[in-house]
C-alpha cells in the first residue's frame, strides 16, 4: 500500500523583500518526507535550509507552491499542535526549573497537572535527565541544557521534530554524544524528524535522507537515501559506506557552489 | 560588607572636603563677627576683607578658623552642625512634635508611598498598552516623553491650585505630582522588559499556538521584572522628589520640603541642611528597600545570583 508522505512539498518558492531587491530564498522545492524518516537538510548558509523547516512549522508562508504537513497545511498542523520545534539556542526560561520549561508547552496546550508530571519525567528520561527537574537551567551545561529544550519539544508527543541546528553550538565531543542519544531517542518515539545542520558527517550519521541544498537562488541539488542501517555505532563513521554518502553530500555541495 | 566599604570611602572623602570647605566659606562672616565682639582681625576693615579671598583670609587669622565651624548662621554649615541637628531633631523630639524630622518626614514619605503606588500602577498599565496596541504605542509615548519636558517646578504649583480648587487638599495632590514625575520611568523600562524576549522566544510560542494572552503571563511578564525593578528604583526617589517640589512653592507647613523652605526664608541653613540630608537618607533608604525585594525576587524565580 501506498502511504501518503508526512510532510509534502511540491514547486515551493519563497522570496523575501528586502530593501536591496527579493531574495529568493526558497526555489521550486520538491521533497517527499515519509512517515519515520530523519532527514537532514545540508548547505551553505542562505541556502534556505532553515526557510524550507520554518515553511514545515508555518512560521515562514511560502510565495507559491503547496506544501502539506499531516495532509494540513502548515498553519492548521501547527495549530494542531503536529510538530515539537527545537531552536539553535535552547531558551529555555532561566526563572522555571528544567521541569517548568517542559511543562511550559503542556500549561499552553492545557493538560492536567497529573498528567504534566507524569510527561515531565517520561521525556527527562528519553534525554537522559532524570533527576533534574528542580534544577534551574544556569545549573546545566550547554549540552544539558539543548537536551531538556528537545524534551520539552517531545513533551506533548507530536509525531514529527523539527530541529533546527540543535547542536551547532555546541563542541565536538558533546555534539557526538548527543547524536547519538538522539538515534536512540528516535528509534525509541518512532518520530519523523527534520534536521538542519552544516556538518557532514553529522548529516550522514544521523539521516535516513539527505537534502543537500545551495544558495542563491535557494534550491535542492541533491537528495541521498542512506544505505547504513538503523543500528549506528559512532564507529561506523570510519565504515567505507559512510565515507562513500559523505563523499557524495561534499559533492553535493559543491556542485552547488560552482556556478555562483 | 564588600559592597560597604567602596560607599564609606566615598562618604569619607566627601566628608573631608566639605569640612575643608567651610573654613573659606564661612570666613569673612566669622571674620565680622569677630571683629564686632573685640578680636583682632587682618585686614581690619570688611571692605579690604572683602576683596580677600577666603583661603587667604583663613591664613591670615588661623585663630579664627576654629570660629568658622561654630557659627549659628553659616554660609556652609559643618557636618558636625548638620549632625547634631539631624540627631537632635530625629531622636531628641517626639515624633508628634512641629520640630521633629520623624513628623515631617511622615508627612513627605505617605504622598511619596502613594504617589509612587499610583505611578507604578499607572507606568505598568501604559506600557502593556504600548506593547498590545499600535494604536497606543503611537499615541501615548510621545505625550509620555513630552510629559517629563515641561519643569516639575512650574508644573506643580498649578496642580495643587487647581486640585485645590477641585476641593481637593492633603495627601492627594502631592501624590498626583509624585506619580507624574514616577509613572515614566516604570512606562520605560517596561515597554522594554515586555518586548525583551527575542524572535526565537517569540517563534518558540507560536510553535505552540499561544494567544496572546498566555504569552503575556508566561513569557513577557516574567521576561519583563530585572526591567520593572530598575524602573522602581528610579521610580521611587522620583517620587520623594516630587513630593518635596510639591512642599516647596504652595506654603505647604509640613514635611521636608517645608522644613527646606523654612530654614531658607528665617536664615537658618542648619535647618534645611538637615532636612536635605534627611531626605537623602529616606531616598536612600527607599531605594535600599526595593532591592531586597529585587533580590528576594529574583532568587524566587531562579534567576542566577549576580
Amino acid at each position: 500500500m501506498t502511504q501518503e508522505p508526512t510532510i509534502d512539498a511540491k514547486g515551493l518558492h519563497l522570496t523575501f523583500e528586502t530593501n536591496d531587491g527579493p531574495v529568493h530564498a526558497l526555489q521550486d522545492v520538491n521533497l517527499e518526507i515519509n512517515k519515520g524518516d530523519f532527514v537532514s537538510f545540508i548547505g551553505p548558509s542562505g541556502c534556505g535550509k532553515t526557510t524550507f523547516l520554518r515553511c514545515i512549522a508555518g512560521l515562514e508562508t511560502p510565495t507559491s507552491g503547496h506544501i502539506s504537513v499531516n495532509g494540513l497545511t502548515p498553519d492548521e498542523a501547527r495549530r494542531a499542535r503536529a510538530y515539537g520545534y527545537v531552536f539553535q539556542a535552547a531558551g529555555l526560561y532561566p526563572w522555571r526549573t528544567i521541569g517548568g520549561n517542559i511543562r511550559l508547552p503542556l500549561e499552553i496546550m492545557g493538560f492536567s497537572k497529573f498528567e504534566m508530571s507524569e510527561r515531565v519525567e517520561r521525556v527527562l528520561e528519553l534525554v537522559d535527565l532524570t533527576g533534574f527537574d528542580k534544577k534551574f537551567p544556569w545549573q546545566l551545561s550547554g549540552g544539558m541544557q539543548q537536551r531538556a529544550s528537545i524534551a520539552r519539544a517531545l513533551a506533548f508527543d507530536a509525531d514529527i521534530l523539527l530541529m533546527d541546528e540543535p547542536f551547532g553550538a555546541l563542541d565536538e565531543i558533546v555534539r557526538d554524544h548527543l547524536n547519538e542519544q538522539l538515534l536512540q531517542l528516535w528509534a525509541r518515539t518512532e518520530k519523523t524528524i527534520g534536521f538542519v545542520t552544516h556538518s557532514i558527517s553529522e548529516a550522514v550519521y544521523l539521516s535516513t535522507k539527505i537534502v543537500v541544498m545551495s544558495p542563491r537562488p535557494g534550491r535542492i541539488t541533491d537528495v541521498i537515501d542512506s544505505s547504513l542501517p538503523k543500528e549506528r555505532p559512532l564507529d561506523i563513521r570510519d565504515s567505507p559506506e559512510f565515507i562513500s554518502i559523505a563523499q557524495r553530500v561534499r559533492d553535493g555541495l559543491r556542485a552547488g557552489h560552482a556556478h555562483v | 560588607m564588600k559592597s560597604i566599604l567602596p560607599v564609606l570611602t566615598i562618604i569619607a572623602a566627601v566628608l573631608f572636603i566639605w569640612t575643608l570647605a567651610v573654613v573659606p566659606m564661612n570666613m569673612h562672616l566669622t571674620a565680622d563677627q569677630a571683629q564686632r565682639s573685640g578680636a583682632i582681625v587682618t585686614p581690619d576693615t570688611p571692605i579690604a576683607r572683602k576683596e580677600t579671598n577666603g583661603i587667604v583670609l583663613a591664613l591670615k587669622n588661623p585663630h579664627l578658623i576654629a570660629l568658622t565651624y561654630v557659627g549659628k548662621r553659616p554660609n556652609l554649615p559643618s557636618p558636625h552642625q548638620v549632625g547634631l541637628e539631624m540627631f537632635d531633631t530625629i531622636f531628641g523630639k517626639k515624633v508628634t512634635s512641629k520640630r521633629s524630622l520623624v513628623y515631617h518626614g511622615w508627612i513627605t514619605l505617605a504622598p511619596t508611598l502613594l504617589g509612587f503606588a499610583i505611578g507604578t500602577l499607572l507606568g505598568v498599565l501604559l506600557a502593556v498598552g504600548i506593547v498590545f496596541s499600535r494604536v497606543m504605542d503611537k499615541s501615548v509615548m510621545p505625550w509620555a516623553i513630552v510629559s517629563q519636558t515641561i519643569p516639575i517646578l512650574a508644573l506643580a504649583p498649578m496642580i495643587i491650585v487647581v486640585l485645590g480648587a477641585a476641593g481637593i487638599h492633603g495627601v492627594l495632590p502631592k501624590s498626583v505630582i509624585a506619580a507624574y514625575l514616577s509613572f515614566f520611568p516604570v512606562v520605560v523600562g517596561m515597554v522594554k522588559g515586555l518586548r525583551s524576549p527575542d524572535h526565537m522566544q517569540l517563534d518558540l510560542l507560536r510553535t505552540y499556538s499561544t494567544n496572546n494572552v498566555q504569552s503575556f503571563w508566561k513569557m513577557r511578564l516574567p521576561s519583563s521584572t530585572p526591567y520593572l525593578f530598575a524602573s522602581l528604583k528610579i521610580g521611587i526617589s522620583a517620587s520623594l522628589i516630587g513630593t518635596i517640589v510639591a512642599e516647596l512653592p504652595t506654603g505647604a507647613k509640613a514635611g521636608f520640603g517645608a522644613r527646606m523652605l523654612v530654614g531658607d526664608q528665617y536664615g537658618q541653613p542648619i535647618l534645611s541642611w538637615a532636612a536635605l540630608f534627611a531626605a537623602a537618607l529616606t531616598a536612600a533608604v527607599l531605594v535600599g528597600i526595593i532591592s531586597l525585594v529585587e533580590r528576594g525576587a529574583l532568587r524566587k524565580m531562579g534567576m542566577k545570583p549576580a
